[in-house]
């Protein structure tokens, strides 16, 4: 009986190496360090769970709301632009959430975007036309800091893809200006009061959100009557960032059960033909 | 080759017959992947995999290619590009999500496939030279899809890119400017992006040709089946049209359905949130992971924390990063000395049992394991299972499976293929018994003049 030793050996002493000087240490350091300290700020995140909207794309039957995602378009026009862009999104988008060729040549025009005087090549602003997107409300990334204490404020146009559970996380960060559970604040002795200048939020990663809270009751009123809570503006304005992420949602999903439908009839199509063309060398079930 | 019985093409019409004098590829295929091949009447769907990695290979050219046609490689508009894919190209969303979800779908059935061949031992003589192709077209692969999760220029792609270009510069002396010029700069910029643009075009079409030579050589001893008793007369085989094409046919549906299902309902679930933030040198996510079906690797490379050093002595041989880099590009290197390392000359894990125990309970929960340990961060306990797991992956390839190999005593093989599946085969008048697969024969088996292992005569 030969048994080869050169893979062997290398293979024991590539185990030693790493047994001697990586586990070996790493099992003392396990035993006999204490566990990394926990941020302060862990037992407001324990459980992590931020509520969910409930929104009407959820699902696998989920459709758009229009009535919804045109609130939501307002609370964006009249909240959130002022510090937010949402560049990768064009006035021509809206079509899709609803309104008709008229009225998206009138909100784009109630838009200034930049643009060039025709007659001497000057930087200037002028109505917005279907096909731009919508403006940045700060020049550049040096002036949005500049005026928002050092804060950047993020684009929105993919945010709810950005961060995990988006829509409902979008939903809870907005309403999420609290103050903090007794609960959780008994469980963090080292807790401290939010620095000035941020705001405590407990379903930001680290609790202190450079964002002052937004939404106050009838902050905005919304054109088809509905009444503007702060839970119904974070649910539309949700609803309406979920769309500017992903304008083909819907269409995906209802093209799935198109697609999903047809294979399923194919692939049984399949497996019947498969049956069919080995029935005569599959062995006989006694 | 191929066997005697196998049947020969026969062109009907003047036209295929015209064809076939001047350049026969219609016979070529038909001997490929039609009546032309003889594959064993036994295989179960562990076999699928190999033709399903075909289709999602082709699923991924198809789909980048037109993709492409799309996309700029330049790091001030590739971000807003893929968006333009997403929002502005028709169907462009449903292209991105179904290459996107088919390089993940890819990564799955190759994984199916080769563990199909590790527990077969489909790398054994006479099919050495498929499984070390095999292993050619995962690394390629594994190129592949690492270039390509850089080009949408999100935060995980730049950061992504920045790690593992990094390993480079472990390499003693030339690593620091191995790793310049293989990035074109000192981190990931405008010449990686262009770069690897151009190579994830390229190798896709690297990976069809080895794919050629493949089944190219897998054709000179034919199928391994999962008795691993080598192919004896005809009535062991079948054709692989319409047998083998209606069986893999129907399976393919079946793996749409699941594909389709991510691809429709939950295009981003095997994604990173990161990735929809634009790449931003200047702030680093908090968890850097690779995708998901790197993470077994990216665990064993990061199982090494202790610099290699002589004791006492304070000299370093051998930085702990440099470790993990040779261990990770060691452990799919194993896979290359494979057919010498397993010197046991039964094929099928179904016949010993004491590799059967350690391919369940020590390969399989130690991928799953390192995979787990991957894509968590770099903190107790999973530092410490990293190293554990990574342990037992080397000793499982290079001290266990050869050792195995020489004390093991298989079970008795089936006489022949055809025994296996009708539970008798009349042809050599054996007493092949009228209920069990195997035949109570309790002579140890004998090593053919192959190397095979075939039942006493």
């Amino acid at each position: 009986m030969t048994i080869r030793l050169g893979g062997i050996i290398f293979g024991l002493v590539l185990v030693a190496i790493l047994a001697l000087w990586s586990l070996f240490p790493g099992a003392y350091s396990l035993a006999t360090e204490e566990p990394a300290a926990k941020p302060d700020y862990y037992a407001f995140q324990e459980e992590n769970i931020h509520p969910a909207g409930g929104f009407s794309f959820d699902g696998v039957g989920g459709k758009w709301d229009n009535q919804q995602l045109q609130r939501g378009y307002q609370v964006y026009k009249e909240v959130c632009s002022a510090c937010h862009s949402l560049k990768y999104v064009a006035f021509r988008n809206l079509e899709q959430i609803g309104y008709n060729e008229a009225e998206v040549r009138a909100e784009a025009a109630s838009w200034n975007v930049p643009g060039i005087d025709g007659v001497t090549g000057e930087a200037t602003t002028r109505p917005g036309e279907p096909t731009d997107y919508f403006p940045s409300p700060y020049p550049n990334e040096v002036a949005a800091r500049a005026a928002n204490n050092n804060a950047y404020p993020p684009d929105l146009s993919l945010i709810t893809k950005a961060r995990p559970d988006g829509s409902n996380y979008v939903y809870s960060l907005l309403q999420g200006y609290n103050e903090p559970d007794p609960e959780d604040l008994a469980k963090s002795p080292n807790f401290e009061p939010s620095p000035p200048g941020l705001y405590f939020n407990e379903y930001f990663y680290n609790i202190n959100i450079a964002m002052p809270p937004q939404l106050y009751p009838d902050l905005i009123t919304y054109s088809d009557g509905t009444e503007a809570t702060p839970e119904q503006m974070a649910q539309d304005v949700a609803a309406f960032l979920t769309w500017t992420a992903e304008p083909s949602l819907v269409q995906r999903k209802q093209t799935g059960w198109f697609v999903i439908g047809f294979l399923i009839f194919a692939t049984f199509l399949g497996f019947m033909s498969y049956k069919q063309i080995w029935a005569g060398k599959k062995p006989k079930k006694k | 080759m191929s066997f005697a019985w196998a049947k020969e093409y026969e062109p009907k019409s003047d036209f295929t017959k015209w064809i076939d004098e001047k350049l026969p590829l219609p016979r070529m295929v038909y001997n490929a992947v039609g009546a032309g091949y003889p594959v064993p009447r036994n295989l179960n769907y562990m076999w699928n995999f190999g033709v399903l990695a075909g289709f999602f290979l082709m699923v991924q050219i198809i789909t980048g290619v037109v993709l492409a046609m799309h996309y700029a490689a330049d790091t001030s508009v590739a971000f807003g590009s893929v968006e333009h894919i997403m929002r502005n190209v028709n169907y462009g969303w449903l292209l991105r999500y179904a290459h996107a979800n088919g390089a993940s779908f890819f990564f799955i059935v190759i994984y199916m496939h080769i563990f199909r061949g590790l527990f077969y031992s489909s790398y054994k003589a006479p099919r050495e030279m498929i499984w070390l192709l095999g292993v050619v077209i995962f690394l390629l692969m594994m190129a592949t899809a690492f270039m390509g999760y850089v080009l949408p220029w999100g935060q995980m792609s730049f950061w992504g890119a920045k790690v593992i270009t990094g390993l480079f510069g472990a390499i003693p002396f030339v690593g620091e400017p191995l790793q310049v010029w293989l990035v074109g700069g000192y981190a990931p910029n405008a010449a990686t992006l262009n770069r690897f643009f151009s190579l994830h075009f390229l190798l896709p079409f690297v990976i069809a040709g080895v794919v050629i030579l493949h089944i190219w050589a897998l054709h000179i001893p034919g199928s391994s089946n999962p008795t691993g008793v080598e192919v004896k007369k005809e009535s062991d085989t079948v054709p692989f049209h319409p047998y083998y094409t209606a069986k893999d046919g129907w399976f393919l549906g079946l793996v749409l359905i699941i594909f389709s299902a991510f691809v429709f309902f939950a295009p981003n679930v095997l994604g990173h949130p990161d990735n929809y933030i634009e790449a931003n040198p200047l702030s680093t996510p908090a968890h850097i992971v690779p995708e998901w079906y790197f993470l077994p690797f990216y665990a064993i490379l990061r199982a090494f924390t202790g610099d290699l050093t002589i004791p006492f002595t304070g000299i370093v041989l051998i930085e702990a990063k440099l470790l993990g880099v040779i261990a990770m590009f060691g452990s799919i290197l194993v896979w290359f000395f494979l057919p010498w390392l397993d010197k046991s000359p039964v094929r099928s894990g179904s016949y010993r049992p004491l590799f059967k125990k350690f391919f369940w309970f020590g390969l399989i929960p130690t991928m799953i394991m390192l995979t787990i340990c991957g894509g968590m961060p770099a903190e107790q306990p999973w530092v410490i299972l990293s190293q554990i797991f990574t342990a037992y992956y080397f000793l499982h390839f290079l001290v266990i499976l050869p050792i195995v190999s020489q004390i093991e005593v298989p079970k008795p093989l089936p006489f022949s293929i055809t025994q296996s599946v009708l539970g008798e085969d009349d042809t050599d008048g054996t007493t092949g018994g009228s209920g069990g697969a195997k035949p109570a024969t309790e002579t140890k088996p004998l090593a053919d003049g192959d190397g095979s292992l075939q039942p006493a005569e």
